[in-house]
């Protein structure tokens, strides 16, 4: 059975830590931006928490939204690529193919959910961080776009490693970087098409919403909030 | 016009052979703009395309925004040109050469900037679908590459039509030329004779050509629209956005049109030719497409303000009373307000007038390009996710250059061509009987046709 991978969000139980942006910079080696290069808007999150407040001070509530690609099935990104750089895979992810990217950004101005990203310069690591880079992702240069990828390079590991195995990928063998690392389990990941998978039991709970669900991308990220959340009355 | 077609060559062939200090000032000015322009480019593909204002999530802004511009500009001459052909209008013949020659030169324009966009520019050529080592062709389903193939027609379809009316003055110039002028003239006019065989393939030709390169140009800005219009992104997801460019190029054109043409008559001293009446016609053309252009701002924006959806309303207020709302009044001042009643009030529509109105259209209607872009990108759905827009000189230069290049390659072109169609225009003066049947004409041309370049008017002709 071929796998749809797929994500769940609890914003009821995001602390807003920021721990999955950490991780997800040191898996998957992206650059540092410098507070210069920051304040001017080019600072590159594959995963941010967004924070939206709710009232006026001393009444106001703060509300975190980690947002990240959400591997739409009917990506807005994938078609205006003119090379093919932003693909959809066998397996639903939205690849974006490093070599086969000229930098035209029509992909950046197409999505939605402001996920994908320009490399600017070629990247910079501030010392010690130089030192940490991962093996198993490449480094993207100067003038093309990077985003998310549901750090396929561990799905290919744990797909490869069941493969060697001869057995079936279990549900939670492995994580991408930002679920791994979130303390309070907001995050899930899984395999959307194992009906019993963790990732596909939640995903049909009535908290689940779709991040812009009405623009109709599809994504194979569900939000999972209380539906006073979306009301704004609790609190 | 009581000009005499020997009168017209000595006018019209002069600026070919003399020029003068001026012209090598203006040379030397806008060379110095494409030369500041190329340096832009090379400190930004050594540094990479952070050295522009771009940043997260304002991923276009003048790139862009000087491409459609360009790509706008380029509409007014060969479409021009070839509904005034079509048309039979007299008054078009002194008109059509400048038109043209503004299509080809805006186009290869419109046409470099996008390559100079690029993250990586030197990998351009991946739109082109050619058997690569890649073993990929390129992806149909974007926009960007049809783009490429509309642009790529379009430019073919109007330096053809460009060039094709050059033929005989090529053949006129030829015989008075000497050294590389010659070879020049001689390529230029591909062995022309001027016999009646040859007219009436020039004929056939030209009547092909203007109806051909009109579905084209409608086609090519329509595209350029689809850029926005095809992504899901509030302000941009429109469906009134193809005809609402086509209308914005034109009426663009036509003003870079008015500028070009009372440049050329000041400078190469065409006083007789570009008459006031030529002003005052493309005036009145310019009046209809800036209520056009009124209508289409209305319906785009009532439409989105009427529908009330939240995203679309916060890049509606952005543009019309928040951070864009300086430029946004100025734009409709200059593509509304000023031109009006300069180009409404038939005192006012003199070629100052014209003129000025031009000015100011030209100016509004960059302004308007860069309104479509960059609000929408400053704030899309998610309102974390808002950005801000500043350029940097780099932008700028290259801004500049686009203007230098144009001019310059305009200067350069009304050295080596009369920028008015000699034949074109002593088939309007010649007193020739109005022949309406092609077995006539070539009998009419044969007998006429005696001197080098003698023109027979078109079959249908129909003189001022």
């Amino acid at each position: 059975m071929s796998h749809k991978w797929g994500m769940v969000i609890d914003l009821d139980r995001c602390t807003g830590c920021e721990a999955c942006v950490v991780a997800c910079h040191a898996e998957n080696n992206i650059g540092t931006a410098g507070p210069d290069q920051a304040s001017r808007g080019r600072a590159k999150h594959w995963i941010r928490v967004e924070r939206y407040w709710e009232g006026e001070f001393p009444n106001a509530r703060v509300r975190f939204q980690p947002v990240l690609c959400q591997q739409c099935d009917d990506a807005p990104c994938e078609p205006v690529c003119p090379t093919y750089a932003s693909y959809h895979t066998p397996e639903g992810l939205n690849a974006q193919v490093y070599n086969r990217c000229i930098g035209t950004r029509f992909c950046a101005n197409a999505c939605p959910y402001e996920v994908r990203f320009l490399n600017f310069y070629n990247p910079q690591w501030d010392k010690p961080l130089h030192l940490q880079l991962n093996p198993d992702v490449s480094v993207r240069s100067v003038g093309i776009m990077e985003k998310c990828t549901f750090c396929v390079q561990r799905i290919r590991a744990a797909e490869i490693q069941a493969e060697s195995e001869k057995r079936e990928l279990k549900d939670g063998e492995f994580n991408p970087a930002c679920v791994q690392s979130c303390a309070p389990k907001a995050m899930v990941f899984g395999d959307l098409n194992d009906p019993n998978s963790e990732v596909s039991r939640l995903a049909r709970s009535n908290r689940a919403t779709k991040l812009l669900a009405e623009l109709g991308t599809k994504p194979s990220i569900s939000y999972l909030q209380q539906d006073s959340w979306q009301n704004g009355k609790n609190g | 016009m009581a000009k005499t077609a020997e009168q017209i060559r000595t006018d019209l062939l002069r600026p070919l052979f003399y020029s003068g200090p001026g012209y090598w000032l203006a040379v030397a000015v806008t060379g110095s703009m494409v030369l500041a322009g190329v340096f832009a480019f090379g400190y930004q593909v050594y540094h990479g395309l952070g050295v522009w204002g771009l940043d997260w999530p304002v991923f276009w802004a003048f790139d862009i925004t000087n491409f459609v511009f360009w790509i706008g500009i380029s509409h007014a001459g060969t479409l021009i040109s070839a509904i005034l052909r079509l048309a039979n209008a007299g008054w078009r013949r002194p008109v059509t050469r400048c038109a043209e020659a503004i299509t080809v030169f805006a186009l290869s324009i419109g046409a470099i900037i996008p390559i100079c966009h690029l993250g990586r520019p030197w990998l351009f050529y991946w739109l082109v679908p050619y058997p690569s080592e890649r073993h990929i062709w390129p992806n149909f389903r974007s926009p960007l590459l049809w783009d490429f193939f509309a642009i790529l027609t379009y430019l073919t379809g109007s330096s053809l039509f460009l060039l094709l009316p050059i033929i005989p003055d090529a053949a006129a110039a030829r015989d008075l030329a000497h050294g590389w002028r010659k070879k020049l003239y001689g390529i230029l006019s591909l062995g022309w004779q001027g016999n009646p065989k040859q007219w009436h393939r020039l004929e056939s030709a030209m009547h092909i050509m203007a109806i051909a390169i009109i579905p084209v140009a409608v086609s090519v800005h329509t595209i350029v629209s689809w850029d926005f219009a095809m992504t899901p992104v509030p302000g941009w997801h429109s469906t009134i956005f193809g005809p609402y460019f086509v209308v914005g190029a034109i009426f663009s054109g036509i003003a870079a049109l008015i500028l070009a043409m009372a440049f050329l008559r000041k400078f190469l001293h065409l006083e007789e030719y570009l008459q006031p009446i030529h002003f005052d016609h493309l005036g009145k053309l310019l009046l209809t497409f800036s209520l056009l252009w009124l209508y289409f701002t209305f319906a785009e924006h009532l439409t989105a303000w009427y529908g009330n959806d939240v995203s679309e309303m916060n890049v509606l207020w952005a543009t019309i009373r928040g951070t864009f709302a300086p430029l946004f009044w100025i734009m409709v001042a200059c593509n509304l307000i000023i031109p009006f009643p300069l180009l409404a009030i038939k005192k006012l529509r003199t070629i100052t007038g014209t003129v000025i109105a031009s000015i100011t259209i030209v100016a509004g209607m960059w302004i308007e390009r860069f309104l479509i872009i960059v609000p929408t990108l400053e704030h899309k759905f998610l309102p974390y996710a808002w950005g801000h827009y500043t350029p940097t000189w780099v932008e700028i230069t290259l801004m500049v250059a686009g203007f230098g290049m144009m001019a310059l390659l305009y200067l350069v072109f009304s050295k080596l061509v009369p920028m008015i169609s000699m034949w074109e225009l002593e088939a309007g003066v010649r007193k020739a009987p109005i022949i309406r049947r092609r077995a006539v004409s070539f009998e009419a041309a044969a007998t006429a046709g005696a001197g080098v370049g003698q023109p027979e008017p078109l079959a249908t002709d129909v003189r001022p």
